[in-house]
């Protein structure tokens, strides 16, 4: 097996008192789903912000692309590569599809020989319709602030957000959460997709069916810990959920 | 299954957008141009109604009223321009007033000081300009800085910045006005771009103010004075700072969502800090223009208008909750205030009754804004925090 993308050694991120995550380690290859499951509390969102960079980890190493990498915020993550869509999608649901796909990093027209830039706007509409066309995503229109659009679809802008950006690997944080049944399997088959581009994902979730849905590999936690590591097709729902409830524990055996 | 499904996607699309009954979108349409409207029809009302009460003596449309509502909504408009920029950030910024004051004494004193040390007149206003605009500026990046960097609530600071300014502007102006100032400022502050003499004797003056006195002078009329041109020239550059740039793009999505921002890499504490930089600096031109056009520095000038420049944002449509609004909206808001006073006080209605007026129209504009909203499904959970 080639070398994994993402290597995550021993880390341990600590709030107060209260130890988050404690010296968890695992590997993403390339082109691979890997569903992180866990209660909640059990310290997943906390290990993919150290990943995403929102918090810095108290120990341990990340190498991302074989390299160690110390993130100081997520936009040095993003930089790199590392898209994170959360449970609130980060949209600014008063902009329209093509400002949020394109939040923060705008593109500009230089005007009256560079003395002012002003927003390519048509540009940005059109490379996000493409975008959305390639991932198959309709949406009657592109310019309307996307308060007006389903859950399911804001994931759409979200998930096409990071495809235009050529995230090298996505970290989703519950993203059927708070939808209706036909748009959790149009956001499941939006990360088959990604996993079809090449595109490695770390899927946050305590569904069962949609980490054996989409899932290469699962790692379980249970408070902070990585309490089990398992191939998707050689594991059961029943085994999984003992894990995460702390009935089972491969590290402590 | 399937096309269940698919019934399910179009029942749930159908229900986040399009299918609004023609009753809504008909009041979607009318919260969106109401305030337009509501200027058109108050001209409209004064335009009738003046001349009826006064029994044709007095006009309402006339070119020297119109000049008047333009040069009276100058110092509501600039403190309300920057202002729209903070609301539509999530923020707020009750030092205007204060600082506008601040800004009229500092550039009172660095223009007397340059011209007397010898600077010519020009250069000498200049240096007013940028004592006022830069002090205000200063003011703005405190508040700023610490809103931005150590998280207290803007109300509060802006509030203690505003006392702060208050006490400052009164001791450098040793007792709330600067004198003393060159005479040749009063034409900077007060003299226009075009005379109109109307009837015999009269004609057309372009930037000089015509030698003519008794009834000459009394049917002169005075059109763009300079300060009004100024104050064009920053609403157009607002406009396009807020609508058409990278700068106006991450103050609405600041305003939309903090959150979204943040993790979008928008340097967020600094465009904040900025955001009250330029409201701070737009209350300096209007403290500097007030100085030029009273030729004096006043400590008390900026005050009364705080509360005035936050209902004219607020009128023009701007969002309390932040993410919303427009610069035109604020200029609408700004204008139906001042031809609300001017009207009234042509009418002869007791002058208090403008605050009566225009009380009731900031909580009717909030409510239109509302029943928007509750259209739209806006959710607008963050307003109470």
């Amino acid at each position: 097996m080639s070398e994994p993308l993402l290597s995550i050694r021993g880390l341990t991120k600590i709030f107060g008192g209260l130890v988050a995550v404690d010296n968890v380690s695992f590997d993403v290859a390339r082109g691979e789903v890997v569903g992180l499951l866990g209660d909640n509390g059990a310290g997943k969102s906390t290990l993919i912000k150290c990943i995403s960079g929102v918090h810095a980890s108290e120990e341990g190493e990340i190498l991302f692309d074989g390299a160690p990498v110390a993130f100081a915020s997520p936009m040095d993550a993003r930089r790199a590569g590392i898209e994170t869509i959360y449970q609130d999608l980060a949209l600014a649901n008063n902009l329209d599809v093509g400002a949020n796909i394109f939040l923060g990093r705008e593109v500009k027209t230089r005007r009256l020989g560079g003395l002012i830039q002003t927003l390519d706007d048509r540009h940005m509409r059109e490379q996000s319709r493409q975008t959305l066309d390639s991932l198959q995503i309709r949406f009657p229109t592109l310019t309307e602030p996307i308060e007006k659009l389903s859950g399911g679809q804001r994931q759409a802008v979200a998930i096409a957000r990071a495809v235009y950006w050529e995230a090298r690997l996505m970290i989703m944080d519950e993203p059927t959460n708070n939808l209706g049944v036909p748009e959790q399997h149009k956001v499941l088959e939006l990360i088959r997709t990604l996993k079809g581009r090449g595109v490695p994902v770390i899927l946050i979730t305590h569904v069962m069916p949609d980490a054996f849905a989409v899932t290469d590999r699962v790692v379980v936690m249970h408070r902070g810990r990585k309490v089990a590591e398992k191939t998707t097709a050689r594991t059961s729902a029943e085994e999984l959920v003992q894990y995460m409830v702390g009935a089972r524990n491969d590290a402590a055996a | 299954m399937t096309e269940r499904a698919s019934k399910l996607t179009l029942a749930r699309a159908s229900a986040a957008s399009g299918s609004r009954t023609p009753a809504q979108r008909a009041l979607l349409f009318f919260s969106r141009i109401w305030a337009w409207l509501f200027l058109g029809l108050l001209v409209l009302f004064f335009v009738v109604a003046v001349p009826l009460t006064t029994g044709g003596s007095v006009n309402f449309f006339t070119v020297r009223n119109s000049q008047n509502i333009l040069v009276a909504i100058i110092p509501v408009l600039l403190l309300g321009l920057g202002q729209t920029f903070v609301i539509i950030g999530a923020g707020i910024d009750l030092s205007v007033g204060w600082v506008m004051s601040l800004a009229s004494v500092l550039s009172a004193l660095a223009l007397r000081a340059a011209f007397n040390g010898g600077v010519p007149l020009f250069p000498a206003v200049i240096v007013g300009l940028i004592a006022g605009v830069g002090g205000a500026a200063a003011v703005g990046l405190v508040n700023g800085v610490i809103i931005a960097k150590l998280k207290v609530p803007a109300f509060i600071v802006t509030l203690g910045t505003s006392f702060i300014v208050r006490g400052v502007a009164y001791l450098m102006s040793e007792n709330t006005t600067v004198i003393g100032l060159p005479d040749g400022i009063r034409a900077y502050g007060n003299d226009a771009l075009i005379y109109y003499i109307s009837g015999e004797g009269g004609g057309l003056y372009f930037l000089h103010r015509p030698e003519v006195s008794g009834e000459l002078l009394r049917r002169m009329d005075i059109i763009l004075p300079y300060p009004v041109i100024v104050t064009a020239f920053v609403v157009a550059w607002a406009i396009f700072l807020l609508h058409k740039t990278q700068f106006g793009r991450h103050t609405y999505a600041i305003g939309g969502s903090m959150d979204a921002a943040v993790r979008s890499g928008i340097p967020v504490d600094r465009h904040v800090i900025q955001l009250y930089m330029l409201s701070a600096a737009t209350s300096g031109v209007a403290g500097f223009l007030s100085t030029l056009r009273f030729t004096a520095g006043s400590a008390v000038i900026g005050d009364p208008l705080l509360l005035s420049s936050i209902a004219a944002v607020i009128i023009g449509g701007v969002s309390m909750f932040g993410g919303a609004g427009t610069v035109i909206g604020t200029v609408i808001g700004a204008l139906i205030i001042a031809v609300l006073t001017t009207g009234l006080v042509m009418l002869n209605v007791d002058a208090f009754w403008q605050f009566i007026v225009v009380g009731t129209v900031v909580i009717v504009a909030v409510l239109i804004d509302q029943s928007r909203d509750l259209i739209m499904g806006r959710a607008r959970g963050g307003a109470a925090r």
